[in-house]
Order: C-alpha cells, then structure tokens, then sequence
C-alpha cells in the first residue's frame, strides 16, 4: 500500500519535472534548431521542428559577418585579467580578514558587505565621469582594473573557507621563520584550491556574460565583448535571426562548459556561504 | 631580515609594529579599491544630486531641486515607478514560488535527479543578451513558438513584445527564466534540514503538504527571507532585458525604473538629475529591507527557537 502510493508520488514528480523544464530547455533547443535551418525553413508557418539539413555552414558564415573574432578576443582579454586579478586581490583580502584581529576589522568587514546592497545605478554615473577623466572610457581598463581590487561577495565567500581552518597552521609556520606573506603563499593558497575554482568560474560567467558594464563604457566597435558585439548587431539585423542565434549559441557554450566542470564546486560552495 | 627576534627590545617592538601592519597590508587592495570605486563614486553622486551637470559644460548647483522635479514635474517618474512596482507585483512571488517548488522537487531522491537540476540552472548562466534574443525569438508574434504552441490549443496569441498590456508580461516570463540561483539556494537549505525530523512526521502519518507546511517551510524561512530581499532588490534594478527585449516601450507599457534612470543619465545626459534619480532608488531599496527585516520576527523562525518550542 505504502509502496504503490510512493511510486504514485514519484510518477508524479517525474512528470511535474518534466513539464517544468520544457520551459527551461525549449528556449535552447529552438535556437539551437533554428541556427541550423534555412531561411525559408526559419520563417515557415506552422514552424518547422527540424530543418531539412542540418546547416553546419550557417555558424561559420554567421562567425565572419560581423567583427565577432575581435569581440571574442576582447571578451577573451577582460575574462582573464579579471578572473586573475580577482584570485590574486580577492584571496589576499579574504585572508586579511578571516585569520588576523586587528582595529576596525569588524566596522570594515561590516562595510565590505553593505557594499553589495548598493545599486549599480548609484554609481555608474560617477564612475563613468571618473573614467572619463582618466581617459579609460573606451578601452577595456574600466572592465578589468577594479577586479584587481576584489569583489566583496569573493572575498566573502573565500573568509567563509579560511575561518574554518585551525589556527594551528599559522602557529606551525611561523615556528617555521615564515613571514605573513609566505604563511598565506605557501599553507593557505594551495589549500584555498576549491574555493578559488569556484570563484573564478562564478568570475568567468559574470564577465564573459556582462552586457551593462561594456555597453556604458565602450562606444567603438573594435573595443565591443561579445554579449555587446551581439546586442549590437541584433539591434541593426533584427530580421536576420539565423545569424543571430547562431551567434548566441556560440556565445553560450563557454560559460556552460565552466558550470558542467564546476557545477559540485557551485552548490558546495553556496551552501557554505548561506551557513556563515 | 632573517635573524630571531630574541630578547633585544627595540627589535622585538619593531617586529611587532610590522605584525600589527600586516592584516592592514593584506586587505589594503580591498580598501583602496572600496576608496576609488565604491566610496568615492557614492559621495560624487551624492553631491552630483544637488547639481545641474550636464556631459559639458560647468555644472551649477541647484540644491534640491532635482528631487522637487522629480515628484512633481516629471510625469515619467511617476509612470516608471508605477511600471516597476506592477513588475515587482507579478514577478517576485511568482519567482519565489516557482524557485521553491522546483527545489523541492530537485530536493527529492530521485534517479537522474541532477540532469533536472542541471536543466533548472542552466538559463542562470547565459549571459542576458541571449535570454533576450532566445525569448525574443519565441515571443515573436507570426513566427514564434510560444504562439504556435497556443493556437495549437485554440489560442489564439498576443502580440506579445509590441502589446502594452502583454509585453510586461512577456519580461515577467523570461525574467523568471534565470531563477536557478534562488532554487540552488532553496534547494541547499532543504536539504540541511535534518532527515529524522521527517521521519517522525511520517510515522505520525502525516501527508506530504502537511509536511510541507509545518516543518520544511517553517524550517526554511530564513532563507526566504533572504530570498525575498534578493529578489526585490533584483525586481527594482531590473534593466537589460527591458533594453535589449522592448526597449521600454510599447508606449512606455515597460519603462522600468531602471531604464529611466539609465536613459536620463546616458541617453539625455542629465546626470545630476539621473544621480537624483539613482538615490531615490537606493533609499528604497534600504528603506524596503529595511522593512521586511523588521517583518521578519513575525514569520521567520530561527533553528533555536523551533528546537526550544519542541522541547
């Protein structure tokens, strides 16, 4: 009795979860078909579920339309300096306040959080003007300098590791003759391994797929990321939609490649921060 | 450098000065990052309030002026504030709700259960830019799927991205399309919960929404408050897809707050008067979690005070 009203339950669910992700996965797969067919197939009515063949040349012919090999390398530039100077920045930082108590750390650490309430709105302006005077606007520095400064919700998450290791490792290294420096370099950093995979992956989605960041601070072509290349050239080509989702699916794999490698990390590392 | 710091007392003070410098050195990136980026940004734009101050040209000081315009002139403001808070209406129970039943199910020991929660995430990571051209594309009026798939059932379709009464609806759905994070976070606070306590329920015989209802929700409401918070804020500030779906319109029917801002600052140029803008959603924004923090003793129940009730 007890087992048919639970397989009762679970064809259930199975059937709710499959209902459910018809909304999160036709999206893809239809642009994903659509990328592939023709242009007659594209704009047939009733829609046309596959195309006649499959178009492997509609991506390559996509690909050269536009500048998008200089979006990608943009794109390819500010996602690895940031995510290298996050790892570099945010893990110092992180270790600064999870392993010593020194005056003001707790007003500052109060401070590092509430700056992640603040509204994007609030400062683009200023920092626009800021850049401006600096001569950044259109160059890629204002994408990538200030992750050589950290990011509070990485620093965060890295403390939130770093509080959970005994003090013990400390006191062995200095026994040792370690500087602070070395004690972080050495001990620290290699045992930081998972938490750093997580924030640069979570790094590696936010940039690569930034799309307001660019779209205030870059106004020449050549300088364009590719979510802005993209944005752009839908803007000018609306009813060129094979191109378009071609593009947008090239553009997706990379991000979706690093969640499937770090997907463990992700969850793992979430729950650890809701426990802090 | 490399000599022990025994007993001779001027060395020892100077090695402790330099322990004492040491966390200061490690989180100085962070402090002159918070300087340049953070805490000077917000002090400029505070000022920058008070201030005609146009892209070139002097700005001049017009004292609160920005604001007084704002509430009484300015009929947009009051129309994108109207606009956002219809959003908020729609999409933040809608979000938290889906966020929830989804975890739920993920949450249950199911074979090929993590190809699902693969599948609920994956739309979390695609950069806005393809959530508005995949949606875009199944929104479309003549040759989109969504409308195909309802005339199918006797529907017949609305126009969707150029109707003023749909196309907020249109957000809303592609909108709730990216809630994988707030199913993750759901998801991992149910299943912290501790599995004997559903154990005792089901000997108790109790059914699975009773269950539901009086210990996984009760349990969880922390992070719904959480939840909440996020999403609210998430509703206000709510701008790419509006830019890259409609562009505010059709007739303004999603001129969210967001782009209004975003529009007065980069588009028309006012800056002091987009500063003004920005600060009055800021203050919102803290005035509101404000608000649901003080709420929060009423239904919100931390782990302590539910294992003393049971004792």
């Amino acid at each position: 009795m007890k087992t048919r009203k639970a397989r009762f339950g679970n064809t259930f669910a199975y059937l709710a979860l499959i209902l459910l992700s018809l909304y999160f996965i036709v999206p893809f797969v239809w642009m994903f078909l659509t990328a592939l067919k023709s242009e007659a197939e594209a704009f047939a009515y009733p829609p046309k579920l596959f195309p006649a063949e499959f178009r492997i040349g509609n991506f390559v012919d996509a690909w050269n339309s536009q500048p998008f090999f200089i979006f990608l390398k943009n794109s390819i530039i500010v996602t690895v300096l940031t995510t290298f100077g996050q790892l570099i920045s945010s893990s110092l930082v992180a270790y600064g306040f999870a392993r010593f108590d020194f005056k003001g750390k707790n007003i500052c650490f109060m401070i590092l959080l509430s700056t992640m309430m603040i509204p994007w709105e609030v400062t683009v302006i200023p920092l626009y003007m800021e850049f401006k005077l600096l001569r950044w606007i259109n160059t890629l520095k204002p994408l990538i300098v200030p992750a050589f400064f950290g990011s509070a919700y990485y620093i965060f998450l890295l403390r939130q590791f770093l509080m959970g290791i005994p003090k013990d490792f400390e006191d062995a290294a200095h026994i040792d003759g370690a500087n602070h420096f070395q004690t972080y370099f050495r001990i620290f950093l290699p045992m930081m391994k998972a938490p750093l995979i997580l924030i640069s992956v979570l790094n590696i989605m936010t940039v690569w797929n930034d799309y307001l960041g660019p779209l205030v601070f870059l106004n020449s072509r050549d300088k364009y990321t590719l979510p802005l290349g993209l944005a752009a050239f839908k803007g000018m080509h609306e009813m060129q939609v094979i191109p378009i989702m071609a593009i947008t699916a090239i553009m997706i794999i990379p991000p979706i490649i690093a969640f499937a490698f770090a997907q463990k990390h992700i969850i793992e590392g979430m729950s650890g921060a809701l426990k802090g | 450098m490399k000599e022990t710091n025994s007993s001779c007392s001027p060395r020892k003070l100077k090695v402790k000065r330099k322990d004492r410098l040491a966390p200061y050195l490690f989180i100085s990136p962070w402090i002159l990052g918070f300087i340049a980026f953070t805490a000077g940004p917000l002090f400029l734009s505070a000022v920058m309030t008070m201030f005609d101050w146009p892209i070139i040209g002097t700005p001049s000081f017009v004292g609160i002026k920005n604001f007084i315009d704002m509430f009484t002139k300015d009929n947009q403001f009051w129309k994108s504030v109207g606009v956002t808070i219809k959003f908020m209406v729609m999409f933040v129970p809608l979000n938290i709700i889906i966020a929830l039943v989804l975890a739920m199910l993920i949450s249950k020991p199911l074979r090929g259960i993590g190809i699902f929660r693969t599948i609920f995430y994956l739309p979390s990571v695609v950069s806005s830019v393809a959530v508005a051209i995949m949606w875009g594309w199944i929104f479309h009026s003549e040759y989109g799927l969504l409308n195909y798939a309802l005339s199918l059932l006797g529907i017949s379709g609305p126009r969707w991205l150029s109707d003023p009464s749909w196309a907020i609806v249109a957000i809303v759905i592609a909108s709730l399309w990216s809630l994988g994070t707030m199913m993750l976070i759901f998801y991992t606070a149910i299943k912290s919960i501790p599995k004997d306590i559903y154990e005792d329920a089901i000997i108790a015989g109790a059914s699975p929404f009773r269950t539901f209802f009086s210990i996984t929700l009760p349990l969880i409401t922390p992070t719904l408050l959480f939840n909440l918070i996020t999403s609210t804020i998430g509703a206000m500030q709510e701008l790419s897809l509006v830019l890259l779906l409609t562009r505010g319109g059709p007739v303004k029917s999603t001129y969210f707050y967001g782009l209004y801002v975003y529009r007065n600052a980069f588009l028309h140029f006012k800056l002091g008067y987009a500063a003004a803008n920005a600060w009055f959603m800021f203050i919102i924004i803290l005035l509101l979690t404000l608000l649901i923090f003080k709420s929060s003793p009423l239904w919100v129940f931390y782990e302590h005070e539910v294992s003393k009730e049971n004792v």
